[in-house]
């Protein structure tokens, strides 16, 4: 199957047209040399059924659905309502380009424009965009925005960030000069404030921490803002579970100057890693160094109301080298399906999806901590994630809790040197209170 | 398309006390002191609160407002704007592969792996390189993986080098990508053919360049005819030669950038491999490479060995990662989907129809629009509004009135070596009816900038919202709604 609605008639009347013999005449530019002379070596053509079989035999290959997991670390499994799968499908919200024809994408323009504000919202800052790839492509554009609005080298990023977003900061900033300073982490799993006033010094742009943190920990972001601003710096926050915005107080009203993250927690899947979608917010007087698309407001040619790309002197195809980012396609479905979410659930319901979230990961964590020799690692205080101590190390426990049909956690051993008898517990709305006593229950098991 | 109903925003039909959702109740006990020592938001201000039954007609009716491929043609040229198949929409759903937690243990998501892999290596044969990265997200992110890639080689090699060449027909990512991984940019100029110059070239080409970014066929359709001695003439000097592939529609099956001596290739997922655009994204853009740049690519790649396969993250010359977890894997599904479907000569015939399509309506419209360049074309073909110009009417004018016939307009914004541009890329998937309805339009239009220019200015006409004011959306920006 080629999805080619022209037939064998029609290529010789299109090419007596054109002036050709044959569809071979067309690709005479190309030289004889580097033409292929035969087929490619690749399999099919498969029948609709034949594919449905092929990834559905592949599917059988992935045993994860028979476990009981409580995996998150920036991937969450939250319930999803049926409008999000129904509406988001909808054709015309699926096969359009990104909105250049104005006049045409009013849906989309129209979707952008409350995103943005719905981000704008949840994180108490004046200005957001219409997307960014993910949450860690967003940790890394928020410290090359803040270089180039504060023009000093020096970037300070808290160590408890999400490891894979500390790694992308990495490889972004490695061939622009900019230095990278890691911040360690206090008994309560926060920013260490003593190691952090040390580590500002003149050159600084910006303080990059999260919250809640990789160690599920909610940040003190007052005194960290406050810390950055005494340093002429910025305070950037990062966000991998924004779901906790529908009950903590929103960043902007704490100080920081730019809040990014991944906000696949609102409608959509696992997906086994993407897509998934960024955001970006930002105080007013940075938007002309914001990256990404931006939808905005104006009026058409009979006075109403519509919506446009706007401010795209910062984009790479009108300033090429010069732009704030090379982000050209973005996530915009994604952020169609975010948008569908969160205008369902609305202001009660996000925040008692918080609520659900929090007060289960409250129980899980009395529970899993009932018997000796399983201790919360860190004080400070958490949302639907908490760090684990147990006896020995996470990797001599975790395949006996898998043997007995439970992903325990995400072990932090690789990451974080001395936290080799840690894992990161994740619960969501989506873990009964069965589940959960059921995971304490073999964990008292596996620990006898 | 035409829509009687003004839809007005979310929170203008917003009234308290409503929810589109019910949840459940908590099924453990409520501690009532949960939120001490945690910053707590007394409210979301100004969030939404609707019924579902509202949320439904809201969506449903901005949709009604959008111009997709489901519904007309979409010429947007260099956006590869084909017809989506419904199946890889259904294999992309399936919740045994979409279900799975990105850090699962491996051995727990075989099928997933297996997949990525499989797609890798069609990839590889169809590219004719050595080994894929299927992590950068999108077309501009494939290209900053590339060009860091060839920056860790130079690196690794004891020069980093300093500039890369770019022709000034060039994609404006390419330019930025390049300056993102800290090189200077050097423009090209393209010659009376619209290509590359080779003379220019070696005149350019030096020690300190670490590469040149080409895109083949070019942005005008004009396939780089002198790609082999552009590549000898980069590769003496030690430099590499990058190529943007968001025009494989136009030799997939005929050709092979690994036999044009290309050392690296990112690949538009969304473009040549049928995955549909979302309004702007989710797109995907592997990263194809020769051996010699593999040690760099990102990490973890995936590895195979007795069926099994593995995620390595212990590659010391790795560039490290560029995006958090695998890519964008339901994007990938798709393709893998589309590739399977089309087969060997499948995929040679979708390159044949795209380029049959392109240069029926070029020849169509030859002597009716200007055509800057005469060379030959591919799968695309770049007119510019010069003769309606005599008629004050610009590139604009015309698209704006296609979009009273029903049609999307072509790309505008580039190549920038056409002033006024029309660049029309029609794909495969368009029926003869359909690529006909087009050309009559264009040629109507002719007509009118001629007989009534006024009607082209001020178009379009029967949209829902007539011409915006761009202007005024930059110099005053209303970039999200506030309660008055």
């Amino acid at each position: 199957m080629s999805y080619i609605p022209i037939s064998d008639q029609d290529k010789k009347e299109m090419l007596a047209r054109i002036g050709v013999e044959s569809v071979e005449d067309l690709f005479c530019c190309i030289p004889e040399n580097i033409r292929l002379r035969s087929l490619l070596n690749l399999p099919g053509p498969l029948s609709e059924p034949e594919i449905l079989e092929f990834f559905e035999e592949r599917g059988k290959k992935n045993s994860y659905d028979r476990f009981l997991s409580f995996l998150g670390g920036g991937a969450y499994d939250h319930f999803i309502p049926a409008v999000v799968d129904y509406l988001s499908s909808r054709g015309e919200f699926v096969t359009p380009y990104t909105p250049y024809q104005p006049e045409v994408s009013q849906g989309t323009l129209q979707v952008i424009f409350e995103f943005q504000t719905l981000i704008c919202q949840l994180t108490g800052l004046d200005i957001a965009n219409a997307s960014l790839y993910d949450g860690a492509t967003g940790a890394a554009e928020a410290v090359l925005m803040a270089n180039r609005i504060k023009n000093k080298k020096r970037l300070l990023v808290a160590s408890n960030i999400h490891p894979e977003y500390r790694q992308v900061i990495y490889t972004y900033t490695r061939n622009l000069g900019l230095e990278v300073v890691e911040i360690p982490h206090d008994r309560l799993g926060r920013v260490d404030q003593k190691g952090l006033e040390s580590a500002f010094n003149s050159h600084t742009s910006v303080l990059l921490c999260q919250s809640p943190n990789y160690f599920g920990v909610v940040e003190d972001l007052e005194t960290l803002a406050r810390m950055a601003h005494s340093h002429d710096a910025l305070l950037a926050v990062v966000i991998s579970e924004p779901l906790s915005l529908g009950l903590l107080e929103a960043p902007g009203k704490l100080g920081a100057d730019i809040v990014t993250g991944e906000a696949q927690s609102f409608g959509l899947p696992l997906s086994y890693g993407g897509p998934f979608l960024g955001f970006m917010a930002c105080k007013k007087e940075f938007v002309r160094q914001l990256p990404g698309r931006i939808a905005g407001q104006t009026v058409e040619a009979e006075g109403r109301r519509g919506f446009v790309l706007t401010l795209s002197t910062r984009e790479q195809h009108i300033r090429r080298e010069k732009a704030t980012s090379n982000i050209c396609t973005n996530q915009a479905h994604c952020a169609l399906r975010a948008t569908i979410y969160l205008e369902t659930l609305g202001r009660q319901g996000l925040k008692k999806m918080a609520w659900l979230n929090l007060q289960k990961a409250a129980y899980a964590l009395e529970k899993l901590t009932a018997f000796p020799g399983v201790r919360r690692k860190f004080g400070g205080p958490v949302f639907n994630e908490f760090v684990l101590e147990f006896p020995s190390d996470w990797n001599r426990i975790a395949p006996k809790l898998e043997e007995r049909g439970i992903l325990g956690g995400l072990g932090l051993g690789q990451d974080y040197q001395g936290l080799e008898k840690c894992a990161l517990v994740t619960i969501t709305e989506k873990h009964s209170r069965e589940t959960i006593d059921r995971y304490a229950e073999v964990l008292k098991e596996v620990l006898k | 398309m035409i829509n009687v109903i003004r839809e007005p925003l979310i929170f203008e039909i917003s009234s308290p006390g409503k929810s589109g959702v019910r949840l459940p109740a908590l099924d453990v006990p409520e501690k009532p002191d949960i939120l001490e020592g945690l910053p707590v938001r007394t409210d979301i201000e100004g969030f939404p609160e609707v019924s579902e039954t509202e949320i439904t007609r809201h969506f449903t009716r901005l949709s009604q407002m959008n111009y997709c491929v489901d519904f007309g043609f979409y010429p947007l040229g260099s956006c590869t704007m084909k017809y989506n198949p419904k199946l890889n929409e259904k294999v992309a759903g399936m919740s045994s592969l979409a279900g799975v937690h990105p850090l699962a243990p491996e051995k727990l998501a075989q099928g997933n792996l297996e997949l990525m892999k499989t797609l890798e290596k069609l990839l590889c044969e169809i590219t004719g390189l050595d080994a894929v990265s299927l992590q950068p997200a999108a077309g501009a992110h494939g290209e900053l993986t590339g060009m860091m890639l060839i920056r860790a080689y130079h690196q690794a090699h004891g020069n980093p080098r300093k500039y890369v060449l770019i022709p000034d027909s060039a994609h404006g990512t390419n330019p930025c990508s390049a300056h993102i991984c800290g090189y200077a940019v050097k423009e090209i100029k393209s010659n009376e053919k619209g290509t590359i110059s080779l003379e220019d070239l070696a005149r350019e080409m030096n020690e300190e360049v670490a590469a040149l970014m080409v895109t083949n066929p070019n942005t005008l359709g004009v396939f780089e005819s002198d790609i082999c001695q552009i590549a000898e003439i980069v590769h003496a000097r030690g430099g590499f030669v990058y190529m943007d592939g968001a025009n494989l529609n136009a030799l997939a099956g005929i050709t092979r950038p690994g036999d044009m001596k290309v050392d690296v290739l990112h690949l538009n997922l969304h473009k040549t491999f049928s995955t549909p655009h979302g309004g702007g994204g989710p797109g995907s853009g592997p990263v194809a490479v020769r051996k010699i740049l593999e040690p760099y690519l990102p990490v973890p790649v995936i590895e195979e060995k007795d069926g099994q396969y593995h995620l390595n993250y212990n590659r010391p010359q790795s560039i490290g990662r560029v995006k958090s977890f695998y890519g964008q894997f339901l994007v990938m599904l798709k393709a893998l989907a589309y590739i399977l479907a089309l087969g060997p000569a499948g995929l040679r015939e979708m390159t044949e129809v795209a380029v049959l399509n392109s240069n029926y309506i070029r020849k169509s419209l030859e002597g009716i629009y200007h055509l800057k360049y005469d060379s030959p074309t591919l799968h695309e073909c770049v007119f510019s509004d010069k003769f309606q110009k005599e008629f004050g009417v610009s590139n604009l004018d015309i698209s704006k009135r296609l979009l009273d016939y029903g049609l999307h307009p072509p790309t505008m914004s580039f190549p920038l070596i056409v002033h006024g541009a029309l660049m029309i890329e029609p794909t495969e998937t368009e029926s003869r009816r359909d690529l006909d309805l087009f050309i009559e339009a264009m040629k109507a239009i002719d007509r009118e900038a001629r007989e009534n220019p006024e009607l082209l200015r001020t178009a379009p006409h029967i949209t829902y919202v007539r011409r915006l004011d761009e202007v005024q959306a930059a110099r005053n920006p209303v970039l999200r709604w506030e309660k008055r």
